[in-house]
């Protein structure tokens, strides 16, 4: 959201101290150093000076053969001609808004939807209508009837941007049926779609389900891929293939913003698929991930109240947690802060005020032993709240203090004081194990 | 010229603000000629200062530490001059119970309210009271943290279904919150620097925004107007007030004294007074002080100097 009082808030969730549960970061730090020595020697030996050179503006062709590889092992075929490598998957969003949004124009998106991508939407001047989802992804039959009424206004959306698989920050995936309804509504009403999908390989339990742009075979969906979830954020590479026309003028809008993706890290990724098994470091990541998520899960069981509801997700790097409804996660943040720990305030993810309530946490960046301490301590904050709104409206009883009889530590004096963030001594809070 | 270390940011809500005014006031400072230090205010303070000794500290702190005294209290113990208020007084501006009652007082408007901790309606059930108080308040009430700058947690209750949530969004900022009646009319701000008010800024939200702080927390939703319309009886009347404010709390350099003007009856309220208030590009000070014809560098030079010379 555009509101400086929450990206004030935000500013301070980046200090040392602070347990953040807000960022939506991979764990980098299992990749393994010698390799990266390894592959970045064999590319200066071999390829010095096309890897310190200027690359196609649509990639080169080596790394677009990783990316159909990629492709090909989620169940999506392409033909690597009609792939578009660009710098990171949020490159293909702002690609998209520039090739097809003109101001005013309506962009369909999830409720809530990827709080990255909202002030892209905004920057384009978009009019983003948001559609609700359950457990089973983006409420397509709510979607036919927000199109309906749209086509009433004589407002025809430029596309619709969903995140099927383990949705940010949602957490949930789109069903096998809905997925086929979808790529059915987009066909009988000509609309794109824009499949963003990071984090579909990181799956950690389940059937895999198809693409939509393995059911649509690329007719009216755009697909946007990254290496960032399975390989690195840092190589800033992502792709997209699309419809002709539409993947033309994406290309051409390339040109005008960056030229090409740096062929450094091209090279990079081609020397990594031909070197190395990236299915194995792919599933060393899932297992790792997958940890963290039941980690987060057992301390969100443990720790929030009954109050609190929160998605299950099968995959991806994010839970999304609702609280009742007179709790305000944009407010709350400010209360964790002050117990050090930091979380997206759901409101981040609507153009519209909704997510007041809820807030986004991620599992994947943090360690096990963060994840169970920043759990406890928003849990204890948010038990205050609770307790305090029963006082206040003689309802419910206060939230009954467990600490003792669960054997958790007191909270720490220093915290008490609300707002106020006394540096940590400890410099290495990992190490930490409370 | 002097050695002056700028003192920002720290671990305040209000943090970003602080860098801001604190990157502003740094450039001013070299223009001027000065050294300047700049400190990003953290668990080092006390040896950075030790070590860079400086002739004088600049405190371009908002909120927490920077804003309340504390940092103040610092500066005190290491014999360092340092611009805007003293100890004592930054403690009275910072908490909006401890001025309102200094105001009341001394006979000054400040609108009714009503102040609990927590632990009131914890321990001593406070909630008991909260009819009685919306019967003498009346709706709207304007719910707000004791001692939270900018417009973070402050909330209007229209109903008393309302006052429970603004209560628990208040709460997340401070132990300390205040019920206060709502005056209805026109927002000025008064800014003083020495013992000078500078020209009155109006804050003017768009109409439908009226009962959205956030909305006009936003850069763009809210305009203002400087010197404010006013007729000169009011503006003599308002900056006699602010000026009376100023004192009253014991403020020194400069401070911004925050009004209301009743639409029904005309009466001036003195809303808050803000010890430390910001220096952006976009802040009130800074625009007050251009209507006077002091210019940036000037208004940040002849700070430092009554920092350096105090009266």
């Amino acid at each position: 959201m555009k509101s400086s009082a929450m990206r004030d808030l935000m500013a301070i969730t980046e200090r040392p101290e602070v347990i953040s549960l807000a960022g939506g970061l991979p764990d980098t730090s299992t990749f393994p150093a010698e390799s990266l020595a390894a592959l970045t020697a064999k590319m200066a030996a071999t390829g010095a000076a096309r890897a310190l050179q200027y690359a196609p503006t649509e990639g080169m062709a080596a790394a677009k053969a990783c990316i159909a590889e990629v492709m090909a092992y989620e169940g999506t075929p392409v033909d690597p001609e009609d792939v578009l490598v660009t710098t990171g998957g949020q490159q293909v969003i702002d690609l998209v808004c520039k090739t097809l949004v003109d101001p005013g124009d309506v962009v369909v998106a999830e409720a809530p939807t990827y709080p990255g991508a909202v002030p892209t939407f905004m920057s384009y001047q978009a009019d983003v209508v948001q559609i609700a989802m359950d457990d089973d992804g983006m409420r397509v039959d709510e979607l036919e009837a927000t199109l309906d009424r749209l086509d009433t206004e004589g407002r025809r959306p430029k596309f619709i941007y969903t995140i099927p698989s383990f949705q940010n920050p949602a957490g949930v995936t789109l069903s096998l049926p809905r997925r086929k309804r979808l790529v059915e509504v987009a066909r009988e009403r000509e609309l794109l779609v824009l499949e963003d999908n990071p984090y579909g390989l990181l799956r950690y339990e389940g059937e895999p389900l198809p693409t939509l742009h393995s059911l649509d075979h690329g007719e009216f969906v755009i697909y946007l891929g990254t290496f960032s979830k399975i390989l690195s954020p840092g190589i800033r590479l992502g792709w997209t293939t699309a419809p002709a026309p539409v993947l033309e003028k994406m290309n051409l809008g390339k040109q005008g913003a960056d030229l090409c993706s740096p062929a450094f890290s091209q090279m990079f990724v081609a020397s990594y698929f031909e070197h190395d098994r990236w299915q194995d470091y792919l599933e060393s990541l899932k297992d790792l991930y997958r940890r963290r998520r039941d980690t987060m899960l057992d301390a969100l069981a443990e720790h929030f109240p009954r109050e609190a509801s929160w998605t299950r997700p099968q995959g991806g790097l994010f839970i999304w947690a609702t609280l009742p409804e007179y709790i305000d996660t944009t407010d709350l943040l400010a209360r964790a802060l002050s117990h050090n720990v930091a979380f997206v305030p759901g409101r981040a993810a609507y153009l519209d005020g909704r997510g007041g309530s809820s807030m986004r946490l991620n599992f994947s960046g943090v360690s096990d032993d963060d994840i169970r301490e920043g759990i406890r301590r928003i849990g204890d904050v948010v038990r205050e709240q609770v307790g305090l709104y029963g006082t206040l409206t003689g309802g419910a009883a206060p939230a009954p203090r467990e600490a003792s009889a669960t054997g958790r530590p007191e909270p720490d004096p220093d915290l008490a004081d609300v707002l106020h963030l006394p540096p940590r001594t400890a410099p290495d809070r990992r190490t930490d194990a409370r | 010229m002097s050695r002056v270390a700028v003192l920002k940011g720290g671990g305040s809500l209000e943090r970003q603000v602080s860098l801001r005014s604190g990157a502003r006031v740094e450039d001013a400072l070299q223009r001027l000629g000065h050294d300047v230090v700049a400190i990003d205010v953290g668990g080092d303070l006390v040896a950075r200062l030790r070590r860079d000794a400086p002739d004088v500290a600049f405190v371009a702190m908002h909120g927490r530490d920077g804003e309340d005294g504390t940092v103040q209290e610092l500066l005190e113990i290491l014999g360092i001059p340092y611009t805007a208020s003293g100890v004592s007084a930054c403690m009275r501006c910072a908490d909006k119970v401890l001025s309102k009652h200094a105001m009341y007082d001394a006979g000054i408007a400040t609108p009714d309210f009503y102040s609990f901790t927590e632990t009131a309606f914890k321990e001593l059930g406070a909630a008991e009271a909260l009819g009685d108080i919306e019967e003498r308040l009346e709706f709207p009430i304007v719910v707000k943290p004791a001692d939270q700058g900018s417009a973070l947690g402050v909330r209007f209750a229209r109903s008393a279904a309302d006052v429970p949530p603004a209560l628990v969004a208040a709460f997340s900022y401070s132990h300390k919150v205040l019920l206060e009646r709502h005056v209805h009319g026109r927002e000025l701000a008064v800014s003083i620097l020495g013992d000078e008010p500078l020209p009155i800024v109006e804050a003017v939200p768009r109409e439908e925004d009226f009962y959205d702080f956030s909305a006009r927390y936003t850069i763009g939703r809210t305009s203002f107007v400087c010197p404010a319309q006013l007729g000169d009886a009011v503006t003599d009347a308002a900056q006699a007030l602010a000026l009376d404010v100023f004192r009253l709390l014991g403020c020194r350099g400069f401070a911004r004294v925050d009004l209301m003007l009743e639409e029904e009856t005309g009466q001036l309220f003195v809303l808050e007074v803000n010890a430390i208030p910001g220096l952006t590009e976009t802040s009130l000070l800074p625009q007050a002080a251009d209507a006077a014809g002091i210019g940036f560098d000037e208004l940040i030079g002849r700070i430092v100097e009554m920092a350096l010379q105090p009266a």
